[in-house]
């Protein structure tokens, strides 16, 4: 059966990204295409590039691009079994790494570890507000966007959800 | 402030349950746009403050480290931390079950709507605005930890930023060179 074939191919093609998904989903996304299109040939570039696009734009992790891409290969059962196949590895690596790790997290030397990893995580956390903000923001209107929701989620109790209700009329309506 | 708000903050003190886990992490993906981790960061820590700031930033320290997306890592840290393995399958289906139906539903919208030039436009605002919401958490989890460790911290921080988002060095190589040199810092500078 060809339906199965697909599935079995997106299982074990998900199984090992997911397990190379250091930093983040976005850390795949280059293997993710690479073995989509040119490998496997499930879709073209430029059909990945949408399917990209649109899990950034869907609220939720930018990993649903995953679900997209067994959804466009095998239809809803291909979205389930990609899903499945990315998240299960990491979800047992980190189930049992947080067992262990909540026991002993109070020792001193769990304490050095976190103490030296938070500053990196700042750094990649800044880092991607940089790229974002640089790939969105080619004039001024996109720029003051940016900068009054960092303003408002940063020092005000207000919801940010309103800011991105006024920018996506700005967008709709042509003024950005 | 409201009586509602009140009650609210007094049943936040308490370890939520499995359906209080779902519930809020299902209530983060639904409105997590341009990326998930500053919204799950304001729920977390601002309003249900199920994790302090130190918390919030030593969970997703840690989760960086391990394979697959933060924000999912995140979650069963999280559900594991309050309600063990019942907690990690509750938070994960919570931040996992809604995207997966509403990026098909964006999906079978986008094949038909994408080419107008208003979706574009939208989809370019709401992007900008995403990165303004990242760097807003970045100052907030930078905050404490500035002040906590100015000396061991900010050659750390500056020194990731410039490889990641100056040099655009590869994340896992930064990520391998970068913690371990920030390690030793820490080690050598304990309390």
């Amino acid at each position: 059966m060809k339906n199965t074939g697909a599935l079995a191919a997106l299982a074990v093609n998900f199984l090992i990204l997911s397990l190379m998904a250091f930093g983040g989903a976005n850390a795949v996304i280059p293997e993710m295409q690479r073995q989509a299109v040119e490998i496997q040939h499930w879709m073209t570039g430029s059909q990945f590039a949408a399917l990209f696009a649109i899990a950034q734009a869907a609220p939720g992790p930018n990993v649903m691009v995953v679900t997209l891409v067994g959804w466009q290969v095998a239809g809803v059962l291909g979205a389930i079994v990609a899903t499945a196949a990315m998240m299960g590895p990491s979800w047992v690596v980190t189930f049992a790494v947080f067992r262990v790790w909540d026991k002993f997290k109070y020792q001193p030397w769990c304490m050095t570890i976190q103490n030296g990893l938070a500053p990196v995580t700042v750094g990649f956390v800044a880092s991607s507000a940089f790229l974002l903000a640089r790939d969105a923001d080619h004039d001024t209107i996109t720029f003051v966007l940016t900068a009054a929701t960092a303003a408002v989620a940063y020092w005000t109790r207000i919801n940010p959800l309103w800011v991105f209700a006024g920018a996506a009329v700005l967008g709709i309506v042509g003024v950005v | 402030m409201t009586a509602e708000v009140q009650k609210a903050e007094s049943a936040a003190a308490q370890s939520p349950g499995l359906w209080d886990l779902f519930l809020h992490f299902m209530l983060i993906s639904a409105v997590a746009f341009g990326g998930v981790l500053p919204w799950a960061r304001r729920k977390l820590v601002d309003d249900r403050r199920w994790l302090s700031e130190r918390e919030f930033l030593d969970t997703l320290a840690l989760c960086q480290f391990l394979p697959g997306p933060n924000i999912v890592n995140l979650s069963i840290a999280v559900g594991a931390r309050f309600r063990g393995f019942p907690g990690s399958v509750a938070a994960f289906l919570g931040i996992l079950g809604l995207p997966c139906i509403v990026v098909l539903v964006f999906g079978a919208l986008y094949s038909r709507y994408g080419n107008l030039p208003e979706v574009g436009g939208g989809l370019l605002a709401v992007s900008a605005a995403a990165a303004g919401m990242i760097l807003a958490m970045a100052g907030k989890i930078a905050t404490p930890l500035l002040r906590r460790r100015p000396v061991e911290a900010a050659p750390i921080i500056v020194a990731v930023f410039v490889a990641v988002a100056l040099l655009r060095l590869p994340l896992p190589w930064v990520l391998v060179t970068a913690a371990p040199v920030s390690i030793g810092i820490s080690w050598w500078r304990r309390p």
